[in-house]
């Protein structure tokens, strides 16, 4: 599903060139869950952007579903993202000006409006599987309420119903939980790893919580920009 | 869902928490249609007025005028075209003192004009009380202007006097075609009388200035302009001037012309304005919207959509704000006849043209697109990474976006279009443009190099170490991250500088009107003129025995040059134009003096005054040669100098001269001043008058004084400098207020801007604001960071406007009116103190969230 070669990122900082990811390489199968895990600093994030096609790599190689990143433009990749791709992020990033239903929405009319000039159709109307989907995160009631107007945990399941709107292949999480308390962030995690379970979705979670990534089938720790060991049945860091 | 709907539901759910503000931004735009709209649709009704009263203007279809009586073959000329069956009456202007005997101590001005039967063809005369003009052609009656009543205390019914001559003053006259056009003097209230007692008031005397009219009606307009080619020719060797109503039309059309431009240029620059609004409300909208397209990019979003999504809320902001500043623009246009009324030789009938309105809409648009597009492009920038993380380098410098550089290219290309679109003529198209250019870059780049000049102060250690911190911060504000400073320099410069630039020409030109004279003791304050050489020891006489001094007393002899070098003056018209002298300077009558020595108004350039009389010299024909003193102006434009020969046709007597003198003349005083002088000799029989020049303090008695010389000596004329002076004054204070009122559109233009400025960067300044108090600081310390802030950002803009304005008014001053250039100081220095003080309350006011929001509130929100 996602395989990556040799990734590498450097950037100028300061007139000198500075680098974050060191020659990083991972595989996940369709359906798996990957955890990337390390400290502060260590370049998950910038793996993250690699993997998502949110930037490029100074070199090396991101396929994913079978596409090689390097060989699409920004906006092919931009495409390639609204069909195959979710996300869930750190500080839930809804757009304060859409309403939730509205948010999760989104993703449906960016794939949609591509889908209904191919087929001509619009099948199950965007409002719909919205609602629906927001029922499922338990957000029943509260289709019409502004980010401002939720809670965090409440935000964060908005961006996952989000992240599940146009049924993504694969599904990116930039530390879901860092913004939400112990409790709220468990229920968030169970809601991933439930849909991860029931609708096939590939799953690479980034945390700096190794308790978060015991949950996953295959770990990635990130030292320094570098792999520290590609895949381990369990870690031994504290 | 299709693409389009998408887009359009997207924008609109995107403006939603925003929309009052972008509104705000908008707005600008809605005033500079305003100000576009209004001047397009009263040009365009007072382009139809002008049209549709040609005619009424003149009175007739076709007019002849000479500043002297017919002669035999013109008088012929018309009496055959009224045997042929064309309606002819005509028309004498003149002036006169006018009074009435009842009221003893008042005497005022009076512009007469005697008209002939049938007087005038065209157009519909008004008077109070009702109907009362046909008495014109059976009774000895006048009607008069309302202002001749006032100023005389005179009332409808009282007998008024002219010269020998008593009319019944019949009625006041509220309406008359050609009121403001043809007037051999508009300083004087104007008096209508019955063409038949013109001769009889006894003021048509030698030297009088009076103007004869024939004007003619004809079946066709056509014929009219068959009759002036035909004829023209003829007439004007007579020294008859030919006019048709067409050429009425298009003499009055080219005098708008400057007017017109001159709005339209202030309109243009209100618009213009209102994009640069536009812009920063863009540039300040957009900057809020990082996260927001950075997630939509995550999400899938490409670049063109999102670009879509941003371009559809300016193309519909901008549709609003045109549409209500098109509805504005309407309302406004029924103000501006009235601001000119009394300018106008007629009245404009104000209709609505809904292809200006349509048209305004439309520019509004393009104009707020045109703007708003450079800033659009910066969504296509975005990265999604921002979605992940706030602080985002790049590893690569930008590229030089070939985008940017055509949404530019389009930007100026519009402008460029639209000046050229909104004139006739493409020169003043492209001058609009350059100057428009000229003016945003000195503005922006003052702008910039302000704060510029704030960065680098506040990060001067000795700055850092002494200066009080609120000082610091809120100069350091200028220069910050998404600072407003130069959209709010470059908008509100333009408006102050332009309201400063106006007040400056104004405040120049009415201080020249003021003659200094009038206010310098010593200098003539009432001058007489068109006295008979017998009357001339008596007016003396009768000035000297009220207690007054003679100041001057001037002989004037009207003449026109016949030959320049034993050149006709028909052959001079015809010489190579480096040789042709200036044709004002063939054309005119000469108003010439003599005397032995210079006065005070004039310095000597070139060569000797003769001795006493100046005897003629007989040349080697025999013929007499007398000495002259020619001004250097007249001497340039006639091509001739020392030494030179001017031969003069005083009243049918040929006087040949020399070139002795050539002296520089300072025309703005307020006195009999000569282009040529001539020695005693050479003009002491000719037939003259005289010009009596004094000074009375009083205004009681000086007004006694023209009654006692009206009264005694009818035809003589008298001009109380005071009261030319008030009547300039009102003139000029008409013009001002229509000019300030179109260039306030600027003003509000630039005020809106800088409400758009705080708006744009409210959430930045509450959440500082919040973070400041957290961290101690109290609200007196933060309203003065803001105020420190305003000031100087007001200041700046003040700066800069009153900067940019004292140039353009030197430089219209020094060079179109050759007048001196002075500055005000104390008015430019409240204009400098208004503008501050005014950005600092606006700023503080639309600020004052700042303060209302506590810390914990606003943190909570972050």
């Amino acid at each position: 599903m996602l395989v990556a070669t040799n990734l590498t990122k450097s950037y100028l900082s300061g007139g000198q060139p500075l680098t974050v990811l060191k020659e990083v390489s991972l595989e996940v199968e369709p359906g798996g869950f990957l955890a990337v895990v390390g400290p502060s600093g260590c370049g998950k994030t910038t793996l993250l952007g690699l993997l998502a096609g949110l930037d490029v790599p100074t070199s090396g190689r991101v396929q994913l579903d079978g596409q090689d990143l390097g060989a699409l433009g920004e906006d092919a990749r931009a495409q390639l993202r609204a069909e195959k791709v979710g996300f869930v992020f750190q500080s839930f990033q809804l757009i304060p000006t859409l309403t939730a239903q509205e948010n999760v929405q989104v993703p449906i009319e960016l794939r949609g409006h591509r889908h209904a000039a191919r087929t001509g159709k619009d099948g199950e109307s965007a409002a719909d599987r919205a609602r629906e989907l927001l029922a499922r995160v338990g957000l029943q009631g509260r289709e019409h309420h502004y980010p401002a107007q939720l809670s965090g945990g409440e935000q964060q399941r908005v961006a996952i119903a989000r992240a599940f709107a146009n049924e993504p292949r694969i599904l990116f999480a930039d530390e879901p939980t860092g913004n939400l308390d112990a409790a709220t962030g468990a229920r968030v995690i169970e809601l991933l790893t439930q849909l991860n379970r029931e609708l096939g979705t590939t799953l690479v979670l980034v945390t700096h919580d190794p308790a978060l990534a015991q949950r996953a089938a295959k770990v990635l720790y990130l030292h320094d920009g570098a792999a520290v060991t590609p895949s381990a049945p369990r870690p031994a860091a504290s | 869902m299709t693409r389009v709907r998408f887009v359009l539901a997207m924008a609109w759910r995107e403006s939603r928490a925003a929309r009052r503000r972008l509104l705000l931004f908008a707005s600008a735009i809605s005033i500079g249609v305003a100000a576009l709209v209004a001047i397009s649709s009263f040009t365009a009704n007072l382009e139809t007025a002008v049209r549709r009263e040609a005619r009424a203007l003149l009175g007739a279809d076709l007019a002849l005028a000479s500043s002297r009586p017919f002669t035999p073959p013109v008088q012929r000329l018309i009496d055959s075209a009224g045997q042929a069956g064309i309606a002819v009456t005509g028309r004498i202007t003149f002036s006169s003192m006018a009074y009435v005997p009842r009221i003893p101590d008042r005497s005022r001005l009076a512009d007469v004009r005697a008209v002939g039967r049938g007087f005038p063809f065209y157009g519909d005369v008004v008077t109070k009380p009702a109907d009362r003009w046909r008495m014109l052609d059976t009774g000895r009656v006048a009607i008069v202007d309302t202002s001749l009543l006032v100023s005389l205390g005179a009332r409808i019914g009282d007998s008024l006097v002219l010269g020998n001559s008593r009319f019944l003053i019949a009625a006041t006259v509220v309406e008359v075609p050609g009121r403001l056009a043809g007037g051999v003097n508009s300083f004087g209230s104007q008096v209508y009388i019955p063409e038949r007692y013109a001769r009889e008031t006894g003021l048509i005397v030698f030297g009088s200035r009076v103007s004869y009219s024939a004007l003619l009606k004809f079946d066709r307009p056509s014929d009219a302009r068959r009759f002036a080619d035909r004829h023209g020719r003829q007439l004007r060797t007579e020294r008859v001037r030919v006019q048709t109503a067409e050429e009425t039309e298009s003499d009055i059309t080219s005098a708008l012309d400057n007017m017109e431009s001159f709005l339209q240029f202030v309109g243009l620059i209100a618009l213009l304005l209102g994009g640069i609004g536009v812009a920063s409300g863009v540039t300040a909208f957009l900057a809020g919207k990082l996260e927001t397209i950075a997630v939509l990019r995550c999400l899938g979003a490409r670049r063109p959509l999102i670009f879509a999504i941003y371009l559809t809320q300016a193309v519909v902001l901008g549709l609003i704000a045109a549409a209500f500043g098109s509805a504005l623009g309407a309302g406004v246009q029924l103000v501006l006849p009235h601001l000119l009324k009394g300018l106008l030789p007629l009245d404009v009938r104000v209709t609505l043209e809904p292809m200006i309105l349509l048209a305004g809409v439309g520019i509004g648009v393009g104009v707020s697109v045109l703007f708003a597009l450079r800033p659009l492009l910066e969504v296509r920038l975005v990265s999604p990474l921002q979605a992940i993380r706030k602080a985002y380098e790049t590893d690569q410098a930008l590229p030089r976006d070939p985008w940017r550089l055509a949404a530019l290219g389009l930007l100026a290309a519009g402008v460029l279009a639209l000046c050229m679109g909104r004139n006739e003529d493409p020169r003043v198209g492209l001058s609009f443009a350059a100057s428009i250019a000229a003016s945003v870059l000195i503005l922006t780049g003052t702008a910039r190099l302000a704060v510029g000049a704030a960065r680098r102060a506040t990060t001067r250690r000795r700055v850092r170490e002494r200066w009080p911190y609120v000082l610091r911060q809120g100069l350091a504000n200028l220069h910050r991250p998404r600072n407003q400073t130069r959209a709010v320099v470059t908008a509100l410069g333009f408006g102050v500088g332009l309201l400063a630039a106006l007040y400056l020409v104004q405040a120049n030109l009415l201080r020249q009107v003021s003659f200094t004279t009038a206010r310098t003791a010593g200098r003539p304050n009432l001058v007489f003129i068109d006295i008979q050489p017998d009357q001339a020891d008596g007016v003396q006489r009768t000035i000297r025995e009220a207690g007054d001094p003679v100041l001057q007393a001037v002989p004037m002899v009207p003449m026109r040059i016949t030959e320049v070098n034993g050149r006709g003056v028909q052959r001079l018209r015809t010489d190579s134009a480096a040789r042709r002298p200036a044709s004002w300077t063939l054309r005119r009558e000469y108003r010439s003096t003599w005397r032995d020595t210079m006065v005070g108004s004039e310095t000597l350039v070139q060569g000797a005054w003769w001795h006493g009389r100046g005897e003629g010299v007989r040349d080697s024909a025999g013929t007499m040669v007398f000495p002259l003193s020619l001004s250097t102006d007249v001497a340039s434009d006639l091509h001739v100098g020392i030494g030179d020969r001017i031969t003069w046709d005083v009243q049918g007597q040929p006087v040949v001269t020399r070139v002795v003198v050539l002296r520089e003349v300072d025309w703005r005083r307020f006195e009999p001043n000569f282009f040529a002088v001539f020695s005693t000799a050479a003009l002491e029989h000719a037939p003259c008058m005289w010009v009596v020049l004094t000074r009375v303090d009083d205004a009681g008695r000086r007004a006694l004084l023209q009654r006692a010389i009206a009264e005694r000596f009818s035809n003589v004329i008298a001009y109380d400098v005071a009261l030319i002076q008030q009547t300039v004054e009102r003139i000029f204070k008409k013009v001002a207020i229509a000019v300030r009122f179109m260039a306030s559109f600027s003003l509000i233009t630039g005020g809106l801007v800088l409400l758009g400025a705080v708006a744009a960067g409210r959430l930045q300044r509450i959440r500082e604001g919040a973070l400041l108090k957290a961290l101690g600081a109290t609200r007196r310390q933060l309203s003065r960071i803001l105020l420190t802030e305003y000031l100087a950002l007001g200041a700046l803009s003040a700066l800069v406007g009153v900067g940019l304005a004292t140039l353009g008014a030197w430089a219209f001053v020094h060079w179109v009116l050759t007048l001196d250039f002075t500055l005000p100081v104390l008015s430019i220095g409240a204009v400098f103190v208004g503008t501050a003080a005014l950005v600092a309350v606006v700023g503080l006011t639309a600020s004052r969230e700042v303060f209302r929001r506590t810390a914990m509130e606003v943190l909570r929100d972050i």
